[in-house]
């Protein structure tokens, strides 16, 4: 059952091929099985989900559109009920009192949440290395990374330990964990998701979206979580289209941009002749390619980590040891109890973002930091302004390297930071994004991003889906957990 | 940038940190890598550009208004560190 993807388990549990409890089941068994050599799930809901099966194979006639399929979501959202630990030693206590939007939702469309995946702590990370429960691992080489923030809900889909899951995506959090565990991720517009219940890291980028084995699969879920919401402000209120109903339109016609800034030096000559392969791909199916330029893309990581960390700073002073979360032991008075509740509770990553954020803020260097990053993002946006008036989706690697070796990169903050180079300018404009399984190096998986307009998640769901009917990179399964 | 041990105390202040002796060297040394990788902005002529806060030029946008939340009291505070009579308790603050 789990070398189907989610649509194909959509039908057949409509078929009556097999029950939602059956499926839950072999899922079950799968992560009892497995899970121990990938850590990607920080809490484990068996018995929670097998119940929602049961309800799920009880339901007749009109039922939501996920209905009885098991998925997955990251720690990050609140779930009525469960611990919502945000990979922090902050929020292990934490038991959510009330559900994020994108949960009640994926609950009326009949959805079952297998549980929580494991992340980087409060999703500042590349690799799913800082979590306070322990490095999640890739499956196509434990001994290696999965990507990150969302590295276990990437993690856990491309050892078919779900049939779906559910990230956060910042400055890449899920294309960049898609690219490196070879399976799909969608993040979209922004304000297509509500941010309702999903733990703030930085508001003005951060975006919900699902991992899915095919393009196909991340367009059901889209569809159920996609939609206005009163509890987001920034949640946009304009019609979702019928995303399953567009995979199947034609791509002939549609033109691509390849940013020459990220085919110059730097990028790996292996992983280019992937993407230029993928290219060829999409050729055949009557797309045109043509170069365009981004000219600011270069400056998208300075201005990221100067924007994201000031608004962590100001999101994460709510984390005081006061309404919820931890609190330090005798705390000598108020300040004290402020203090060391954060110092104790928060990890190293998390502290180093938040004292950036509190410096490019303070008196006197407001100007020279963050006024001069919210420029910058407005170049950075206008660029693909430009590039959307000649092209329909722009294309490039999502990674600029496979998966690397736990612990490579955990020393240095800058070089993990340089893992987002070609992601992170899609959140600073606010843009949809998809990476797509290409092919694999060394029986590691290659991912490319295709980027497209303000709310035209359809572009590129439709490339994908049209795609990956070409290509079967998105179904191959890692031999150890076949 | 190159930061001192003496501005890492005063960014540990203003965040609400604890930065023991034993760490700041090496928060002065992060600190000011990171800081001086985002100098790279200054290679940006930004004049007469307008900031750009957030993705969509919006406006905030406005709701009915009616009541549409409970009071759930009981249920948060069920999860507070230290809870007296309904309210939220902290060390003491006045002598």
């Amino acid at each position: 059952m789990h070398t189907l993807t989610l649509a194909q388990q959509v039908r057949a549990l409509a078929e009556k091929q097999f029950s939602s409890e059956e499926l839950v089941k072999h899922y079950v068994q799968r992560i009892e099985t497995y899970d121990e050599k990938l850590n990607s799930f920080i809490t484990f809901t068996p018995e929670r989900a097998l119940e929602q099966a049961k309800q799920a194979d009880s339901r007749a006639g009109d039922v939501g559109l996920l209905n009885g399929v098991p998925i997955a979501l990251k720690d990050i959202f609140c779930t009525d009920g469960v611990k919502t630990s945000c990979a922090s030693k902050m929020l292990d206590n934490f038991i959510a009192p009330y559900d994020a939007t994108v949960v009640t939702k994926l609950n009326q469309a009949g959805a079952i949440s297998l549980g929580k995946t494991n992340m980087d702590e409060f999703a500042m990370g590349s690799s799913s290395e800082s979590s306070y429960y322990g490095a999640v691992k890739n499956p196509w080489d434990t001994e290696r990374v999965p990507g990150g923030s969302s590295g276990g809900s990437a993690s856990a889909l491309a050892a078919r330990l779900t049939s779906a899951s559910m990230g956060t995506d910042t400055g890449g959090s899920i294309r960049q964990p898609a690219a490196l565990c070879g399976i799909t991720g969608l993040k979209p517009t922004y304000g297509r998701v509500s941010r309702y219940g999903m733990i703030a890291y930085a508001s003005s980028l951060d975006q919900g979206g699902p991992f899915g084995i095919t393009a196909e699969d991340c367009a059901y879920m889209l569809q159920a979580i996609a939609g206005h919401d009163y509890l987001d402000s920034t949640s946009v209120d304009r019609p979702v289209p019928d995303y399953i109903a567009g995979l199947s339109e034609p791509v002939k016609g549609m033109c691509i941009g390849l940013p020459e800034e990220f085919f110059q030096q730097g990028l790996d000559a292996d992983i280019a002749a992937k993407i230029e392969q993928a290219c060829e791909v999409l050729k055949s199916l009557g797309c045109e390619i043509k170069s365009i330029s981004l000219p600011n893309a270069k400056l998208a990581i300075a201005a990221y980590y100067v924007l994201a960390p000031a608004e962590c700073s100001s999101n994460l002073s709510r984390f005081d040891g006061v309404r919820f979360g931890y609190r330090c032991e005798n705390p000598t008075g108020l300040e004290d109890m402020y203090c060391r509740s954060r110092s104790e509770g928060f990890g190293d990553e998390v502290k180093r973002r938040i004292m950036i954020g509190a410096y490019a803020l303070s008196a006197g260097y407001y100007d020279a930091y963050y006024l001069k990053a919210q420029k910058i993002r407005r170049l950075i946006s206008e660029d693909y302004k430009a590039a959307f008036s000649e092209v329909d989706a722009v294309l490039s690697p999502t990674s600029p390297t496979t998966a690397f070796k736990v612990n490579e990169k955990s020393d240095d903050p800058i070089t993990m930071y340089l893992s987002d180079i070609y992601t992170i300018g899609v959140n600073l404009a606010g843009l949809p994004g998809i990476s797509l399984p290409v092919g694999f190096l060394q029986g590691l998986p290659v991912g490319m991003q295709l980027v497209s307009n303000y709310f035209e998640e359809q572009t590129l769901l439709n490339l994908g889906h049209q795609y990956q009917k070409q290509t079967d990179h998105h179904l191959q399964i890692p031999s150890e957990f076949e | 940038m190159a930061l001192s041990t003496e501005d890492i105390r005063n960014i540990a202040k203003l965040a609400k940190l604890q930065i023991n002796a034993d760490e700041l060297e090496q928060y002065k040394q992060d600190l000011s890598r990171i800081l001086e990788f985002v100098e790279q902005m200054n290679q940006a002529d930004v004049d007469n550009i307008e900031p750009m806060a957030h993705p969509q030029d919006m406006m905030q946008s406005l709701r009915v208004d009616e009541v549409i939340e409970s009071d759930q009291r009981e249920k948060f505070q069920h999860i507070a560190p230290a809870t007296q009579d309904g309210l939220y308790l902290v060390p003491k603050v006045i002598e």
